[in-house]
């Protein structure tokens, strides 16, 4: 059975995954191992005006108790935001301090404001309760609606009026202008709600200072252990690169919560040293709901308008973006520059303009979460879409087919220039899938069983495969998002490869293997990839933004090249033929059209022997490279989704939802259906169940399980999953992407489903029984009275 | 939290009155009540253990009574923390009424808020949890006060959606 591209390969790490043998960041036990528990603020904004420590200190067990004026004291620096955004006047961002534990005011429940450091966990959990710390209470603000008020709390000196930035993209007056001589507007509000990431396994943290080599080591739940490293180091002042190492081990999903650097890793590194001892920390699910970044939380009006032939003309978009109480690692960018620019979704639109205030909150801060920023756009648009279709009476596939972009390269108003796709193709098999002709039979058929069916599209587009690194540079990016890897042939012929992504359940260890068993011919199972450690890996931006694929591979590939040269070289040096006419196949070096040939492993000893290598080449089978992706990618497609409503109690169900995407060149089909399957779970998850909820006073509400539903199994129907491949021209595999278009994809195709079902489009998320009820019966009062 | 509430108290209004201002009573008939200090005419210290879904907690606070209308009304307004679980604080206003026939008809609006695990853990349950609480301190109240009748409730406490 193949074991190259495009094969079904069943995933190699999940033996010991589903045999409880992958090895966490809680599974790792140094010797000499304390405990840390963090003090954290019950308050949602107050001063902190003194901090009693003495009754934990003599406590039985407590190894020391340690505060934000002892961290910073020792020169630990601020958390950073790494992506610089301008307002509209120029000015840059207004960025609050943020220490890892606050010194002068906590801002959102459960910033931590001092942490015990203990003999066992229990001891340190015991021991936190017994920390005194004195509350000056201050008024809080906790909706992005509210944040901007007159006479709103203040939370950070430097952000009047809690405004981070007024950022702008597109041109305004020509899409105004646009907009009124247009012969018809939908003008609709939205608010893309407040998210909760709930990776299964929670945050964690182990870190050593090891006091003879001045050196730290840190075990973390990340998604990017380099960047990690570095922030920690250049910014934080943690120690300097090649004093820290950093590991990223198994680590347990992370979508989007994982890429930051949060104040407890930094914390648990700095009480390393300071104790002498190793310090570990894991977060329970409690302070996952309240410290993980959330994501989304979007206040939106849209407005679209058309012309007499249905033809959209303009798009403005005016948009409230809560970023929380401080800062989060890439929170700026999320509703910017990896949001704005996909307004245009697959459409031409000519005009567009979007306006977007970020502003500070009492909550927890706000950052990437699967989609990170296209979810929100993609939201809007095919909302628009869908309520225009029906304010202009036509159907909505045939107004979203009028005008979608045809010919490519398509440069929107909105900095992008998709390079590829099909989007009528998609849209055409999505329908022929979906049997969307035998939708009027099953309507009807349910409308005698006393329920309303609807059916409802999502035509997504989103920018993946982050990013030519001289462009997002130019938008304000800290770094570059290229990726490096390395390709090690072993005097055996077995291959590791170093990769810079890392892979949280997205399968690396699997689909990295087939690229190169598809260029080498060699058995899977003597390929092996190494990531998650900066001793073992010299860099690597990560993975997020569904970039491993697209770039991650692509810097095997490069790599790949190299090997293939050196190879050819050898072997063409020891079988005496020409370069050219070596071929790689099946695992032997053959000269093309002869039986003259070596097997892969015998190249690889001839590489390390050294024995009979051409002159000047050094020995060893080892090539390294960096890659630069040259565009974005832009990963397409269209759900439908087709719901039943029962009206007597509000509740949905979900009866069919079907996906054609066009991911560009797919390695492994399962493990593409299964981040479809994953995504779309958490689109619907979004559309009809989730919901973080603070109270006025900055309270978290949905602190469990019992409060914040996520989506079991029997909310999701099974998927029907269809792929339209065109392939990505930036990049040497021609892969898109796919980790996180069912997240995008799917909320719209839901909520305009039911909208479509129950007749009316004042419905906002999560779409709960009790909102869809009341939908309802508003909608039957209006056409009462009309 | 909003809560309102009635009862129809077996006493005169005068009595009524006496024992909202006496810190024995109060204890007595506040549910957990472990200690109710008097610290002045018009504070007290408390502490109550209370269980609000999975949060067990002891509360220690300070209780004060302002806006006081003797014999009338008055409103009692406190905050208590429960270290990590939290903290609750607010205030009732409390009015009572002479119904001329030696009973009273005592009324009261509560506006209370939480915080912490409290808040985190034990939102769904607070309102239930309150309103229990509430009829567990007026049927205390009440058999204090007229130890053979029973409690007669024109009306039971009515959560109102915060």
């Amino acid at each position: 059975m193949s074991t190259g591209i495009g094969a079904r390969v069943k995933r190699k790490e999940d033996k010991r995954f589903i045999t409880g043998k992958g090895k966490y960041t809680d599974d790792i036990r140094m010797e000499n191992q304390a405990y840390a528990a963090f003090v954290r603020s019950p308050h949602a904004h107050a001063k902190v005006t003194g901090i009693d420590k003495s009754a934990a200190l003599a406590m039985d067990g407590v190894v020391d108790v340690l505060d934000g004026h002892q961290l910073t004291g020792d020169g630990i620096g601020n958390l950073i935001c790494g992506w610089m955004i301008h307002s509209r006047d120029g000015s840059p961002m207004n960025m609050g301090a943020w220490s890892a534990l606050a010194t002068e005011k906590a801002r959102y429940v459960g910033d931590a404001v001092a942490v015990v450091i203990a003999e066992t966990q229990a001891i340190a959990r015991q021991a936190a309760e017994l920390v005194m710390v004195d509350y000056d209470e201050l008024p809080a603000v906790a909706f992005a609606d509210k944040a901007l008020d007159a006479g709103a709390p203040e939370i950070h000196d430097n952000a009047p009026g809690n405004l981070i930035y007024d950022w702008v993209i597109g041109e305004e007056e020509a899409t105004d202008a646009a907009l009124a001589s247009s012969a018809h507007v939908v003008d609709i509000d939205l608010t893309n709600n407040r998210l909760s990431p709930n990776p299964m396994e929670p945050r964690a943290a182990v870190a050593t200072f090891d006091e003879a080599e001045d050196h730290y080591t840190l075990y973390t739940t990340s998604q990017n252990p380099h960047v990690a490293r570095l922030v920690l180091s250049a910014f934080y002042q943690v120690a300097p690169e090649h004093k820290l190492r950093v590991i990223a081990p198994d680590v347990g999903g992370g979508f989007g919560s994982k890429i930051y650097i949060y104040p407890e890793e930094i914390t648990c590194l700095w009480a390393s040293m300071k104790t002498g001892r190793s310090v570990k920390w894991t977060a329970d699910r409690s302070e996952a709901f309240m410290t993980d970044a959330h994501g989304r939380d979007h206040i939106s009006r849209v407005r679209l308008g058309f012309d007499v032939n249905n033809k959209v003309t303009a798009m403005r978009v005016d948009t409230i973006a809560n970023l929380g109480a401080y800062m989060s690692l890439f929170s700026s960018v999320t509703p910017t520059y990896l949001h704005a620019t996909l307004y245009s979704g697959q459409y031409a639109i000519p005009n567009i303009f979007g306006n977007v205030k970020a502003v500070y909150t009492n909550t927890v801060p706000v950052d990437a979460y699967r989609g990170a920023g296209r979810p929100e756009a993609c939201y809007m648009i095919e909302r628009a879409m869908e309520v225009a279709a029906r304010e202009l009476d036509v159907d909505p596939a045939e107004l979203r087919r009028q005008n979608f972009i045809n010919e490519f390269p398509y440069q929107t108003p909105v900095i992008l220039q998709y390079d590829a796709g099909d989007f009528g193709g998609n849209l055409d098999k999505a329908m022929a899938a979906a049997d969307v002709a035998g939708f009027a039979a099953r309507k009807a058929e349910a409308a005698s069983r006393g329920k309303l069916r609807g059916l409802g599209y999502s035509c997504y587009i989103e920018a993946c495969g982050i990013a030519p690194s001289a462009a997002v540079g130019s938008l304000g990016s800290g770094v570059g998002l290229w990726e490096s890897a390395e390709v090690r042939v072993n005097p055996v012929g077995t291959i590791e490869v170093l990769t810079g992504s890392h892979s949280h359940g997205q399968g690396h260890e699997t689909t990295f293997c087939q690229i190169v068993s598809d260029r080498f011919g060699v058995p899977i199972e003597n390929v092996s990839i190494v990531h998650g450690d900066t001793d073992k890996v010299q860099f690597g931006m990560g993975t997020y933004g569904s970039r491993s694929g697209a770039v991650g591979m692509s810097a095997i590939v490069k790599a790949m090249d190299k090997i293939e040269a050196k190879v050819k070289k050898i072997a063409a040096h020891q079988l005496e033929a020409a370069e050219d006419d070596i071929v790689i196949e099946g695992g032997e070096v053959k000269v093309a059209g002869t039986d003259k040939k070596l097997a892969w492993h015998e190249i690889g000893l001839a590489a390390y022997t050294a024995h009979n290598l051409p002159p000047d080449m050094e020995p060893g089978l080892k090539e390294g490279a960096f890659y630069d992706p040259s565009n974005f990618t832009f990963p397409a497609g269209t759900y439908i989704a087709e719901v039943e409503v029962d009206p007597q109690t509000g509740v949905t169900d979900i009866i069919q939802f079907t996906a054609a995407d066009d991911f560009g060149t797919i390695i492994n089909p399962m493990i593409v259906e299964g981040q479809v399957h994953g995504g779309v779970a958490q689109g619907i998850g979004q559309a009809l169940l989730e919901q973080v909820v603070y109270d006025d006073d900055g309270q978290l509400i949905t602190g469990s399980y019992m409060d914040y539903a996520m989506p079991r199994a029997d909310d999701v129907p099974f998927y029907t999953i269809e792929h339209n491949t065109t392939v990505a021209p930036s990049n040497p595999l021609g892969i898109k992407g796919c980790g996180e278009a069912g997240a995008i994809g799917a909320p719209p195709a839901v909520i305009n489903a039911i909208t479509d079902a129950i007749g009316t489009d004042a419905l906002s998320m999560p779409a709960t029984p009790q909102k869809v009820w009341s939908a309802l019966q508003g909608a039957a009062t209006q056409q009462a009275a009309e | 939290m909003d809560m309102t509430g009635e009862y129809r108290i077996g006493a005169p209004r005068a009595e009524v009155w006496a024992a909202l201002n006496d810190p024995e009573v109060l204890k007595a008939c506040i549910p957990g009540c472990e200690e109710l200090e008097k610290t002045s005419e018009t504070t007290f210290e408390a502490k109550v253990v209370q269980k609000i879904g999975p949060v067990k907690a002891k509360f220690s606070g300070a209780v004060e009574l302002v806006n006081i209308e003797a014999p009338a009304s008055y409103t009692i307004q406190g905050e208590g923390n429960g270290g990590v679980a939290g903290f609750a604080k607010g205030a009732a206003d409390v009015a009572l009424a002479d119904n001329g026939d030696a009973t009273t008809t005592l009324s009261y609006q509560v506006h209370a808020t939480v915080g912490g695990k409290l808040a985190r853990l034990g939102s769904r349950l607070i309102d239930s949890t309150a309103k229990k609480l509430a009829g567990k301190f007026f049927d205390n109240f009440h058999a204090h006060l007229s130890p053979d009748a029973e409690v007669e409730t024109e009306d039971q406490p009515q959560e109102q959606p915060a």
